[in-house]
């Protein structure tokens, strides 16, 4: 059984006087225990919306989420509210993009670890303190003890992502969603909490769900990579696969705008042409048929299915990039 | 914080002497005065000369003025013109029915204005919010002599369930310790002047919150719609923390900023509120006696000192408004 079975998630924003909105299109994929997955995709196709889903953290109104979430077995979309919030933080922890709106103002940063522990291992305020000090002082952090009594405008950005991180992974969760949790970093920072999270994964054995738009990020973690683009899931490998043999035009052009250690210097990165405000809805056809050089007569007929690849992946294209093509 | 505290008293001294010198010369520039209500308006020009003199009218108004400020340092702020007793005497009669009265209608204000506003954001766009909007426009612009007489007609009139006015029912025996009516039951064990002092603030106290009611519950209700779609309560919500964690620790505590700040703000509002509400329940504190003093032929001193304390009360309010912000968000600390 995986540890996580996400199954035709949809998610589908309905505003009164509004068209209906899906921002998540019958999404699927699985993440096995200790096994780390990225989701991969330009902004604004989905990522947060599908984390928060998963997360039961979407707002309670005006959305409208189908499929089946199965977190080792069960389905998190059927249980009471209750229920998941006794699971949040325990079984599944959650970082976000931004660390310093992501904590809050007032608060010490010892009590933002602690309540963690206080709420699902039961621990009171000095014991939760003294294991947030432990914490704090495992995912890198100086001089933990001075810290506890600190406030997030106290310390730096990278340290507030670090208190997170601890704060995420105080409960041992066995599952860890990571939303673009290096974007609002600086560079040197970015490295620095990606290296701190693959060694924290491997060693708690948690798996790990990151979410990001950059493929860079991607290429020193994931195990699997699922690309997304307008909601759906348009590829699927293995990350070396994904990286040697890139099928899908989309996440050929991903790879295309990656810069790269071994690029000549001076040449130019290729930009995937146009932008996603000029998508066709996937009733259509390929939402990504306007920006698509690939494109053929069948783009336009609908949404091309979903279907599986000699390598074990999958792929939902009607004219894959050649195999030969991409290898450089 | 001792800066904070420190800087705002210099402030508060500079706030002081500049108003008071103000309300010295605007007081001095309004037609008609002690004088005319002394002597009356037949009185011979040698007989108002003479007074005028005697008062020390006569003089410059910046000397007056100096002279006022001296005597004010060495706590003498003279005597009522009209009733000829010390001005710190007849203050410190009616200060104590004010001070209550505006404690009782701020505590109403905040006790009822924080949970109304939470709930009402919590429902934003639905009928509990709607209710709420219609309900504080309603607040803020119903006159409070209106609403005064209205409440006033109903419950004491209509159904008998307060009595109509003054600080205690006649027959009730009450010590006198700090003047403060609600206290002084307690102090000496007096409860049942305690609950009649109660009994009577009710009405008057609910008229004079309102308006500062009705601005709270709109301020708490905008400020938790704002915190509501803060990263932080998502943080605290995907660590699975209980409702009342999450709506004390995280929510409330960041959304009651703005309202501390509008608590302070409303000080000055509640005082001239406390004027008409008084006039309706014949309170017989401040509000009062600002009326009496300038009906009264302009009784100088007692106005002036009136307004000066109206004025120490206001900054003193915005003080502690100051410290507790500081004690709410760090990040004011350290500036
Ligand atoms: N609460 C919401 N109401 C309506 N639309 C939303 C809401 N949240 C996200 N969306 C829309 O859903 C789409 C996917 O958003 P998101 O998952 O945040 O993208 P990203 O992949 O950049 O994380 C976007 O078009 C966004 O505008
Ligand atoms: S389905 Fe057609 S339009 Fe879509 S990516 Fe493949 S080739 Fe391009
Ligand atoms: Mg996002």
């Amino acid at each position: 059984m995986s540890l996580l079975d996400v199954r035709d998630l949809s998610v589908v924003f309905q505003r009164r006087g509004e068209r209906p909105f899906t921002a998540v299109d019958k999404v699927s994929f699985s993440v096995e225990p200790g096994q780390t997955v990225g989701l991969v995709g330009e902004s604004g196709c989905g990522k947060s919306v599908t984390s928060l889903a998963i997360m039961g953290l979407l707002p309670k109104r005006g959305n409208k989420v189908t499929g089946e979430v199965r977190f080792e077995g069960a389905n998190l979309l059927k249980l009471r509210p209750d229920d998941m919030r006794d699971r949040r933080g325990r079984d599944i922890g959650m970082i976000f993009q931004d660390p310093l709106s992501s904590l809050n103002p007032v608060i010490p940063i010892g009590v933002q670890v602690a309540e963690v522990l206080e709420r699902h291992q039961g621990m009171d305020r000095r014991k939760a303190l003294r294991e947030a000090r432990q914490l704090l002082d495992a995912v890198g952090i100086p001089d933990p003890e001075r810290r506890l009594k600190e406030y997030p405008h106290q310390i730096s950005g990278g340290m507030r992502q670090r208190a997170l991180i601890a704060i995420a992974l105080a409960c041992k969760p066995r599952l860890l969603i990571a939303d673009e949790p290096t974007t609002a970093l600086d560079v040197t920072i970015q490295a620095q909490i990606l290296t701190l999270l693959k060694q924290l994964v491997d060693e708690t054995g948690t798996a790990l769900i990151m979410i990001t738009h950059d493929l860079g990020v991607v290429a020193g973690l994931c195990d699997t990579v699922n690309v997304l683009y307008g909601g759906k899931v348009v590829e699927r490998a293995a990350r070396h696969e994904l990286f040697a043999r890139p099928r899908h035009p989309y996440t050929h052009g991903l790879l295309n705008s990656v810069p790269r250690l071994d690029s000549v210097r001076g040449e130019r990165l290729h930009a995937i042409r146009g932008s996603v405000a000029d998508n066709i809805p996937w009733t259509e056809g390929c939402a990504f048929a306007p920006r698509c050089d690939h494109v053929v007569d069948a783009c336009l007929e609908g949404a091309p299915p979903l279907e599986p690849t000699a390598t074990g992946g999958d792929l939902r294209c009607n004219n894959p990039v050649p195999v030969e093509v991409t290898v450089p | 914080m001792l800066r904070v505290i420190v800087r705002r008293l210099l402030q508060l001294a500079v706030t002081l002497i500049a108003l008071s010198a103000l309300i010295f010369i605007w007081l001095r520039n309004l037609p008609g005065g002690p004088i005319e209500a002394l002597l009356g308006e037949r009185a011979t020009p040698e007989r108002r000369a003479l007074l005028t003199k005697a008062l020390g009218y006569d003089q410059p108004i910046l000397v007056q003025y100096a002279k006022f400020m001296q005597r004010v340092l060495t706590g003498d702020f003279g005597n009522s013109i009209r009733t000829g007793d010390p001005v710190t005497e007849v203050i410190g009669r009616a200060f104590p029915a004010t001070i209550e009265l505006a404690l009782v209608a701020m505590i109403i204000a905040i006790g009822l204005g924080v949970p109304l506003g939470y709930l009402a954001a919590r429902h934003h766009g639905r009928l509990l919010d709607n209710l709420s909007i219609a309900g504080t426009l309603l607040g803020i612009s119903i006159p409070i002599f209106f609403l005064g007489y209205l409440l006033k007609d109903v419950f004491t009139q209509n159904i008998h369930w307060f009595p109509p006015s003054g600080r205690l029912s006649t027959g009730v025996d009450n010590t006198e310790v700090t003047g403060f009516f609600v206290l002084d039951g307690l102090l000496t064990r007096e409860f049942d002047a305690t609950a009649d002092a109660l009994w009577h603030l009710i009405l008057p106290a609910f008229t004079l919150a309102t308006i500062p009611l009705a601005v709270i519950v709109r301020i708490t209700r905008a400020s938790v719609l704002d915190v509501l779609n803060e990263d932080y309560v998502r943080t605290a919500e995907a660590k699975g923390l209980r409702h009342r964690v999450i709506r004390g620790r995280h929510i409330l505590r960041n959304a009651l900023l703005p309202v501390v700040t509008t608590i302070g703000l409303q000080t000055g509002a509640l005082l001239s509120g406390a004027v008409l509400t008084e006039k309706v329940y014949n309170w017989g504190g401040l509000g009062t006696l600002i009326t009496d003093s300038i009906s009264g032929g302009r009784d100088y001193p007692v106005l002036q000192t009136l307004i000066l304390l109206a004025a120490l009360v206001f900054v003193v309010v915005n003080l502690l408004v100051d410290l507790s912000y500081a004690f709410i968000d760090p990040r004011v600390r350290v500036r």
